[in-house]
């Protein structure tokens, strides 16, 4: 079933968690909702489970106004980040308590709960331990007794906050390929909140960045990557580079002294430039020879694919990380000339101004950089 | 390079222990244990051994004996379940709501605690003999509560509340939000959550309260007395009789009364702990 989020807006004691959030969730999609600690992820995924009520908006289930349907009518089964499991019901009660609880007309007797709890203990991989209590599971397996719990109800919306959040690396990985699977065989409709950035972009159809109560951009997760819509999500999402310049006369400064990248047609002020790590080429030759930014490389580390580089960067102190393919190996305290190849430019206003365009790169262009191209 | 240990083979039961100390505590606790609640009602029981079988069975089974043993038992079983439920409701309402007076109404629940038991014990009577303010309006209702077992259940519900309010209340802090949100998620109204998730949770932590509740209202004294009338067979307590054989200087048969309260209270604490062992491990508790 599709989901629709319009113009919430969720308060808390007067300080608000959301503002006006907007957002349209196909039936039978995988979203991912990813943002800093405190942006209003859980709040947002509450308020769709009906746990929480908004101050304004409305949330829409198909056609129908959620606002109308108390928790237990909604349907949407939510894993908990601590999974919240029955703790004196032995797994295959937990995950047969949604049928065991509907009212008498609607129970399917105990033989065909018993019999759908079975087969969603297997789904998820945990057969064998129908038995056994929640205290004498482990982590991962806790975790998707609480996934077999929520789908047991026919979810119309599966939510899930920080599903694998307490796992370690390895188990997270194997969890995380195998919810993918389970996705694809179930086809719920489902919206999972993660601080891993990694999770959301492996796993997910479409990312939400959120931020301080606002939806900062969503799209598919290369979208999201390639053509950040904000130099917040160019920060958060994936590893960058940031350095603070001032523009002068379309010429753009670095502590003062001009780098080689053109800035035409921007009004003067300051600016953050921003561009990834490996998104760079470099000169080993003195700086007079090639006007590129100057850096002294501080450390320099191998990491199997490449090499990365720290730098000290200007007289402002500055420094930055950049990757290099593995047969570039500057020494350290050599100084190089290094310059972006793909960069973006964000101003305190908002606006932004990317290069090479990404209207050139991709057909999904924000309106911001529209915006930025326009000026 | 790393050397392992071979554990050194121990007691059985001190395995499971991690924290230090535990022979010096252990030791503690049984000497302890011995020296406060061992050796007196030891005594007890050496003295009514004294008696022989066939001298102490006659007296446990005299008449009024045993109807002063069902009152006290009796009486302290029905308050102390009275006290389960309006304790858990009472516990329950000072744990999930906010109102103005809700510290007021926590210490409150202390007072019993606190008040000399023949204080409570004279208010009660007061408060509900026949002219009191309670007594006389039900006496109107043709209900009779002072001076019957009545009298002594509201004694002993008075003096067994804060057992337990105050077992039950710490666990129910605890209970998680999101286990009662997940039930509401899965559609479970709020009286089958409370039926089927909460109170299985609190059952141990009831038990206890049920326990404790029962042991003090068995060898309440001093509230029941002034209520209770003390009517031979009908209103008077196994700890009053035995009291008044002393007077008598029959020490044999009050020798002999202690001893039986003594093996009923052991044998109920026991069964009690039983369930609760049962219920803690089945619901999994550590
Ligand atoms: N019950 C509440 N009462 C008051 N403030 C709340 C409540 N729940 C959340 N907030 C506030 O709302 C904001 C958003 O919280 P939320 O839990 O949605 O963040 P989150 O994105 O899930 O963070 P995290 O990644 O740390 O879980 C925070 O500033 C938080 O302090
Ligand atoms: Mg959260």
């Amino acid at each position: 079933m599709d989901l629709r989020i319009k113009n919430v807006r969720k308060d808390f004691d007067l300080t608000p968690a959301l503002h006006d959030v907007s957002l349209d969730i196909a039936s039978g999609e995988l979203v991912a909702l990813v943002g800093p600690s405190g942006s209003g992820k859980t709040t947002l995924l509450r308020l769709i489970a009906g746990l929480e009520q908004p101050n304004a908006g409305t949330v829409y289930f198909g056609q129908d106004d959620a606002s109308r349907l108390s928790v237990q009518d909604r349907q949407v089964g939510f894993v908990f980040q601590h999974y919240a499991l029955f703790k004196h019901m032995t797994v295959l009660q937990n995950v047969g308590f949604g049928l065991t609880v509907r009212p008498r007309g609607k129970r399917p007797t105990a033989r065909e709960i018993n019999e759908r709890a079975r087969s969603l203990i297997e789904l998820v991989q945990l057969a064998g331990f129908e038995d056994r209590y929640p205290s004498q599971l482990s982590g991962g397996q806790r975790q998707r007794v609480a996934l077999a719990r929520a789908m047991a109800i026919e979810p119309k919306v599966l939510l899930l906050d920080e599903p694998f959040g307490a796992l370690d690396a390895q188990v997270r990985k194997d969890l995380r390929r195998w919810l993918r699977e389970l996705h694809d065989v179930t086809g719920h409709t489902t919206v999972f909140v993660t601080h891993d950035q990694e999770e959301a972009m492996e796993l997910a159809d479409r990312v939400v960045v959120m931020s301080r109560g606002r939806i900062e951009q969503v799209g598919a997760p290369d979208a999201i990557y390639d053509t950040p819509a904000s130099a917040f999500v160019h920060r958060f999402i994936g590893e960058s580079v940031e350095l603070p310049v001032y523009i002068e006369g379309g010429m753009i400064r670095l502590d003062g002294i001009a780098i080689p990248l053109s800035a035409a047609d921007e009004p003067d002020g300051p600016a953050a430039l921003v561009f990834r790590p490996y998104d760079v080429a470099i000169d080993e030759v003195d700086r007079a020879t090639y006007p590129g930014i100057a850096a002294t490389v501080v450390a320099s580390r191998w990491h199997g694919r490449g090499r990365r580089l720290e730098l000290a960067v200007g007289a402002g102190g500055h420094s930055m990380e950049i990757d290099l393919p593995p047969d570039v190996a500057p020494p350290v305290d050599s100084t190089l000339s290094v310059w972006p190849t793909r960069w973006t430019l964000y101003r305190p206003s908002g606006a932004s101004l990317s290069h090479p365009t990404p209207a050139a790169a991709a057909s999904m262009v924000s309106p911001i950089q529209q915006m930025a191209v326009a000026q | 390079m790393a050397t392992t240990h071979a554990a050194p083979a121990g007691w059985w039961f001190r395995r499971p222990s991690i924290i230090p100390g535990f022979g010096l505590t252990f030791g503690f606790a049984v000497t302890y244990l011995a020296l406060i609640v061992l050796i007196p009602l030891s005594g007890l029981v050496i003295r009514s051994a004294d008696l022989g079988l066939a001298e102490f069975w006659r007296l446990a089974s005299d008449p009024r004996t045993i109807a002063a043993l069902r009152v006290s038992f009796g009486t302290a079983f029905v308050a102390a379940a009275i006290n389960v439920v309006f304790g858990v409701v009472v516990a329950w309402v000072l744990v999930r709501y906010r109102f103005p007076g809700r510290r007021l109404v926590d210490a409150l629940v202390d007072l019993p605690f606190a008040l000399p038991t023949a204080v409570a014990g004279i208010a009660l009577a007061s408060l509900y003999a026949p002219n009191g303010w309670i007594g006389a309006p039900a006496a109107a209702l043709g209900l009779k509560i002072a001076f019957t077992p009545l009298g002594i259940v509201i004694a002993l519900v008075f003096v067994g509340l804060p057992f337990v309010v105050r077992t039950v209340q710490p666990v129910m802090e605890e209970i998680d939000r999101e286990v009662e949100e997940a039930a509401a998620t899965l559609g479970a109204s709020r009286l089958a959550t409370l039926a089927r998730v909460l109170l299985p949770g609190l059952a141990p932590a009831i038990l206890t309260g049920f326990a404790l509740a029962l042991a003090r209202g068995v060898g309440e004294y001093g509230s029941v007395i002034f209520i209770a009338g003390n009517i031979p067979y009908v209103s008077e307590i196994a700890p009053l009789l035995v009291v008044i054989r002393l007077e008598e200087f029959n020490t044999a048969a009050a020798t002999a009364i202690g001893a039986m309260m003594l093996a009923i209270a052991f044998a109920l604490l026991f069964l009690i702990n039983l369930l609760q062992a049962w219920s803690r491990r089945r619901y999994g508790h550590g």
